[in-house]
């Protein structure tokens, strides 16, 4: 070893170099386009993404180089020597894949005029067929082809021959257009694709200037992340179908917010013109979403202007609702209120159900209501949920940040393994799919899955799955924490790959419905010291739990005693009343509630409800106060990392958040909680006492159900696009929705006499789906799988049930949606 | 006066040249037990010192390309024989396994045990299905005499040999294209670094080589380095293949040492045909500047080609009379590259497209002087600058024949049409000896 004693071993792995007679250290392997960056040196560039692989292919991002020559006998580099070819003429390089190197000396456009004469030739060459519609193409105003143009190109263009043309867009999918003419062939799309996404359905096809980028024919572009492609694309070529045309980059107004779609926290740009939101773009958070989104947080935005928007307070008068102004319905929401909690005896009281959707700052303000109110029965969870679970949350995952040595998305990519429990992450957080993507790709993390079925997603993570049933996570959390006799082969190597050091487990909210699931997975990560998090679907779950809004009966409970009249009043905030259903359902001290309970009790109670739009909490609310969505709100929510994710208004609309609705209501009560502003309600948060960690919950893992003869095990989640009402009024969004199916392992569809294509329907006492099934190789036996909102398939409103539980299976009469062998489909 | 080496090409004109019994009558496979016999080392240090240069056009050592394989790891290695033959002119690979397929095999096997390779493949040329099978026979005979297959010879070396054609493309030639093909992928050249030396076939340490590269072993086992060194020049050793083609009595492959002249070489070949002066040539295929009948005496080896402004390639000597239009020649050669550009790099991708444009105009007499300016800038613009050497090669004819022609391209421009009648050059007017061409289509022209 030759290195300077006086270095320390983190600066021997950087390389000093010059750039336009700039020296610049760099750590190892960077190229030299990235170290150029380090000193404000910029240098044109098109296929060049630092997300990406490199390729080189657009070649205009050259550069001059001189190597230095072989060191002399004291270490030094000899005399640096330009790269040539053909001998004697200066051979520029890619600085896209180009990596530095000591001594090395790189001229750009800025000090070599050959350099720039060849970055001059390419541009020139690269307008060759492109079409000059810049005044109609959306791109234009913000377009790396028209900026480097005017910045690296030649003032006139010398092409005075035919230009390559094609016939205007092709559909990508419904909602990504591409214009072939305006294709400068970087490969970003199909390079994004294939390696960030892992849904390689675009690529490049055909030769020469008749290159194009082609779909898979066999198989549409369905991928949850394509919008992606849109927003890397240099120039206009591929354009998102909603926003095409309607707008200039240069009318539009940006406000830098967060994504309200889930826990996965993405930042985000909101472009909006004269009050309505345009478009919105993922932003750059290297240590969140990095450069993307999912195309729910691009596209599903619309969902306020749908027409069902509630613009004024209302009030119930001889059972009907309406209008009211702000102090006669506030005065009318107290009033219930008070009555609720004035005589202090059993069957009287407040529930407030808070929903996983709203901000901190909202949370906090139900929190403080609830206090104010005297009761403190509050819940966040609208979905199943459990005692279990409330005790996880406060043990293992309240208080728990990035701060305080929480498990972060870095720690994700860095991790020797991952294991998932009841969490699908490219369905459930979109974000921490791509992540573990990148984990898989570039450290080669390994992932395990306890899931009833090999995903699209799992093998897009090179994952291995340890096929379960649900229901029995927790045996197979302690079959992996013990290694017993009883333990796979894969669960032998997963427990094994926990012990590593480096590995991290991810529990998701449907482990709340699983007796002992969450108990469990504490034991596994303190038996294999893997790190423990906890990824909630919805985006509010996370700062609800930090802001104390759960307390006192759980949300089933509120239900159940507001069914039969003991429970006086109920807060309903952004309550789906169908998402409640079942929701202890296989605890041992559960409450198992379906959804006419839910209905009851909203009949029976006072209930003031807080919307954006009409509900089906609305039609039974006493007070309707209209709150904010989330374009005209500032706030804060926690991604699953319990990383604070603050976000401004976008539109200005004079909507009242949550919060300041909540102020008003519990001034009026003579019980003032001081949310009135932002900044006042950030300070009573932070204010705080600290809640005191309790000791993780040992609830016994309950006995599998045995599903009889004509029975099978319901395994359900969400698909990332379904029908939920956060994704009204985007057609082209939902037209790249997976397609509804059912799931069974071959075992089961020999059982039921089903093959691939065939129609079956599920079915509890509540009522029946039918869907077109896939027959899966690699699932679970005795087990049938739906998405739990997909088009046709409302799992929880029409069969009342959730994940684990008994459902009736049996092969029925051939579905609408399914394609007849007479179309040549079968 | 140099004389022909008929060593690859010997026995060509035997009346079943291709079977196994032929090759082994004349001295087959016993350069394969020889090899066997020596430490795998050796045999690369053997073809280090022979200084035989690759033959696929950029002449690279041959013995030093397998020095640069990584140590042995266990894992496979692969030898990739570049048969894509598609340079316009070159045609010496396509007779050679047409001809002696077994040359080319036992060079497979002896290579594959110097560099420690088990299973080698051969890229062939989509197009020449009948060498194809030719090929697939070959090797099927070589299997059942042990020749391939397992423990060969008695040696314990096993050697599995597949022959996979292309789906013709140009640019499958180029190695690192070549090795995408014959996984499976689009035809597009590789990011180097990694070199196939390190990460190839299926990212393993992988040798690519040309066939008459290949074919050039057996001799050097069987014969020594030495006595290979002895021919040829200083930075050319040994003999290769020249490709005459076009306007000479007698066109053909002659093999020679390296260092021959195209004066020798014409004379050998009977001459221009009909007598005619020559008006230019190209010294390696299409991809390398051409040369006129100043260049006539340089001697045919890497380094003096180069010095002379143009490149040694693959030896395809293209031959044009004074009957021929160079700017049409260029024009067609264009045509050629614009369309087997793979469309990866924008220089060659939209570059050809444009050059094709405006020298299909001048070809017709449209256009003006600048553009012969516009078509040197934008070659400026290519060379060095794509991706690969396809985009290279594409401005060779261009800056070569404005260099030399430049007052034929205004003669051009001048008339208002080409000067040349281009049924002249063709084997049916010399034939007949006069100009076919007619007022009409004099006047068409126009
Ligand atoms: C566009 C292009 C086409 C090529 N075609 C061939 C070919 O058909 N055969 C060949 O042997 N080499 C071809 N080459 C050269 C190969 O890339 C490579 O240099 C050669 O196969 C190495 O073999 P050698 O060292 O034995 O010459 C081509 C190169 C380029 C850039
Ligand atoms: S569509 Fe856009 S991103 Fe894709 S290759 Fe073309 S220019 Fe690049
Ligand atoms: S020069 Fe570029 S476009 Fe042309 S063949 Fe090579 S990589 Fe493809
Ligand atoms: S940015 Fe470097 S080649 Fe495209």
């Amino acid at each position: 070893m030759t290195t300077a004693p006086e270095r320390s071993p983190a600066q021997t792995d950087l390389v000093t170099l010059t750039i336009d007679g700039v020296e610049v250290s760099v750590p190892k392997g960077t190229l030299i386009i990235r170290a150029a960056e380090e000193i404000g040196i910029e240098i044109p560039r098109f296929c060049d993404h630092p997300g990406l692989d490199p390729v080189g292919a657009c070649r205009q991002c050259l550069v001059e180089v001189w190597m230095p020559g072989p060191p002399g006998p004291d270490g030094t580099p000899g005399e640096a020597r330009q790269m040539q070819g053909p001998p004697g003429r200066m051979k520029p390089q890619a600085s896209c894949t180009m990596t530095v190197a000591p001594g090395m000396i790189v001229k750009t456009q800025l000090t070599s005029e050959a350099i720039d004469k060849a970055q001059q030739g390419v541009m020139e060459m690269l307008l060759v067929n492109h079409p000059l519609d810049c005044p109609v193409c959306d791109k234009g105003g913000e377009c790396p082809l028209q900026n480097q143009a005017m910045s690296h190109g030649r003032a006139t263009s010398r092409f005075e021959d035919v230009k390559r043309t094609y016939p205007k867009p092709i559909n990508i999918s419904s909602q990504v257009l591409l214009d072939r003419e305006r294709c400068v062939l970087c490969a970003r799309c199909t390079r994004f694709s294939e390696q960030v996404a892992g849904d390689p359905f675009i690529a490049l096809v055909e030769r020469g200037a008749l290159q194009q980028v082609g779909i898979y024919e066999e198989k549409p572009f369905e991928s949850y992340f394509s919008g992606n492609t849109v927003q890397i694309c240099p120039v206009g070529a591929l354009t998102g179908a909603a926003y095409r045309f309607r707008a200039r980059p240069f009318d539009l107004v940006s406000t830098s917010s967060v994504c309200e779609h889930c826990a996965s926290g993405c930042a985000q740009r909101t472009d909006h013109r004269r009050g309505q939101v345009m478009r919105r773009l993922a932003h750059y958070d290297p240590a969140v979403n990095e450069e993307w989104n999912c195309d729910k947080g691009r596209w599903a935005f619309t969902y306020p202007l749908v027409g069902d928007r509630l613009q004024f307070p209302m009030v119930r008068e001889n059972g009907v609702l309406r209008v009211a102004s702000w102090p006669e319905a506030l005065a009318a929401a107290a009033d219930g209120l008070a009555a609720a909690t004035a005589a202090g005896i059993d069957d009287t009281g407040v529930g407030v159900l808070v929903g996983g959707r709203v901000s901190m700052e909202d949370a906090y303000a139900y929190s403080a209501l609830s206090r104010a109110l005297g009761g403190a029965d509050i819940d966040f969870r609208a979905r199943p949920h459990s005692a279990e679970e409330a005790a996880f949350l406060a043990h293992a995952v309240r208080g728990v940040t990035p701060e305080t040595g929480g498990v972060t998305y870095a720690d994700l990519e860095s991790a020797s393994s991952v294991l998932l429990v009841g969490l699908e992450p490219e369905d459930e957080s979109p974000i921490v799919f791509l992540r573990l993507r990148k984990a898989f790709r570039k450290n080669k993390t390994g992932v395990y899955a306890v899931a009833p079925l090999p995903s699209r997603g799992l093998a897009k993570v090179g994952g291995t799955l340890l096929a379960s049933a649900p229901g029995t996570e927790a045996q197979v959390l302690d079959g992996i924490a013990r290694g017993s006799s009883r333990a796979t082969e894969s669960m032998t190597r997963a427990g094994e790959a926990l012990r590593e050091g480096g590995a991290v487990i991810l529990v998701g909210e449907r482990l709340a419905s699983v007796p002992g699931a969450l108990s469990a997975a504490v034991r596994l990560a303190e038996a294999t010291g893997a790190r423990l998090a906890w990824v909630p679907r919805r985006a509010g779950e996370r700062g609800a739990l930090e802001a104390g809004a759960i307390a006192g009966r759980s949300t089933a409970e509120m239900v159940r005693d507001a069914a039969v009249g003991r429970l006086g009043a109920l807060v309903v905030g952004g309550v789906d009343p169908y998402d409640i259903v079942s929701a202890g359902a296989g605890h041992a001290d559960g409450v198992t509630i379906d959804t006419e309970d839910v209905l009851e009790a909203m009949r029976r109670a006072f209930v003031v409800s807080l919307e954006v739009r009409e509900s089906a909490v609305t039609e039974l609310a006493d007070v309707v106060l209209p709150v904010a969505p989330h374009a005209e709100k500032a706030g804060t929510f926690l991604d699953w990392e319990g990383r604070a994710r603050p976000f401004e208004a976008a539109l200005d609309s004079g909507a009242m958040s949550d919060y300041r609705v909540l102020d008003m209501l519990a001034t009026e009560l003579g019980t003032p909680i001081g949310t009135r502003t932002l900044s006042g309600t950030r300070d009573r948060l932070v204010a705080e006492p600290e809640p005191t960690r309790p000791t993780a919950p040992t609830v016994e893992a309950g006995e599998p159900a045995e599903p009889g003869a004509g029975h099978v095990l319901l395994a359900t989640w969400h698909h990332l696009l379904d029908m939920g009402r956060m994704q009204d009024g985007e057609p082209f969004l939902a037209g790249t929705a997976p397609a509804t199916v059912a799931k069974v392992s071959p075992g089961t569809a020999e059982t039921f006499g089903l093959v691939d294509g065939d129609a079956v329907e599920v079915s509890t006492d509540s009522g029946s789906i039918v869907l077109p099934v896939v027959v899966t190789e690699g699932m679970v036996d005795h087990v049938v799988w739906m998405p739990t909102n997909s088009a046709g398939a409302p799992v929880r409103s029409a069969l009342g049930v959730d994940s684990g539980a008994v459902v009736g299976l049996r092969k029925a009469d051939l579905v609408a949606t399914v394609l007849t062998t007479e179309d040549g489909v079968a | 006066m140099t004389t022909l080496t008929p060593i690859l090409t010997k026995f060509w004109d035997h009346p079943q040249s291709w079977t196994l019994d032929t090759y082994e009558d004349n001295e087959g496979y016993q350069a394969l037990d020889r090899a066997l016999s020596l430490d795998p080392a050796e045999l690369v240090q053997m073809a280090k010192d022979s200084g035989l240069r690759g033959r696929g056009g950029a002449g690279f050592p041959t013995g030093m390309k397998w020095g640069f394989l990584p140590p042995p790891d266990g894992g496979p290695r692969y030898l990739v024989v570049n048969a894509d033959e598609s340079e316009p002119g070159t045609c010496k690979d396509t007779p050679l396994m047409m001809a002696a397929p077994h040359i080319l095999i036992e060079g497979i096997a002896i290579t594959s045990y110097a560099i420690g390779c088990n299973h080698a493949f051969i890229y062939i040329r989509g197009e020449i299905v009948h060498v194809y099978r030719r090929l697939l026979r070959a090797v099927e005979e070589a299997y059942a005499a042990g020749h391939l297959g397992k423990d060969i010879h008695g040696s314990g070396f096993d050697l599995d040999v597949t022959v996979h054609a292309g789906a013709g493309a140009y640019i499958c030639g180029e190695e690192t294209a070549l090795l995408d093909s014959l996984e499976g992928r689009r035809g597009q050249p590789r990011s180097k670094p990694p070199f196939p030396a390190v990460a190839g076939l299926y990212a393993r340490p992988t040798v690519v080589n040309n066939v008459e590269s290949i074919a050039s072993i057996p001799p050097i086992v069987l014969h020594g380095d030495e006595w290979f060194a002895d021919m040829g020049t200083e930075s050319s050793k040994g003999f290769g293949i020249f490709s005459l083609s076009g306007h000479v009595e007698k066109p053909g492959q002659y093999e020679a040492p390296l260092g021959i002249t195209m004066r020798e070489l014409l004379e050998m070949a009977g001459g221009m045909r009909g007598g005619k002066r020559i008006k230019f040539w190209t010294p390696g295929g299409s991809s390398t500047p051409l040369f006129t009948d100043e260049h006539l005496d340089i001697p045919l080896d890497f380094d003096a080609v180069a010095k002379a402004g143009s490149m040694l390639g693959t030896r395809a000597l293209q031959v044009f009379d004074e009957t021929v239009c160079v700017v049409r020649a260029v024009d067609r050669w264009t045509d050629f590259y614009k369309h087997e550009s793979c469309g990866k790099c924008t220089p060659c991708r939209e570059g050809t497209w444009w050059l094709k444009q405006i020298l299909g105009r001048l070809e017709h007499g449209q256009g003006d002087e600048e553009d012969l300016e516009k078509l040197l800038d934008i070659c400026d613009n290519i060379l060095g600058r794509s991706f690969c050497a396809l985009g290279d090669g594409a401005t060779s004819p261009i800056t070569s024949s404005i260099q030399y022609f430049r007052d034929e391209y205004l003669r051009h421009l001048e008339l208002g049409h080409c000067p040349f009648d281009p049924t002249d050059a063709t084997l049916f007017a010399s034939s007949n000896g006069s100009s076919s061409r007619t007022p009409a289509q004099e006047g068409a022209s126009l």
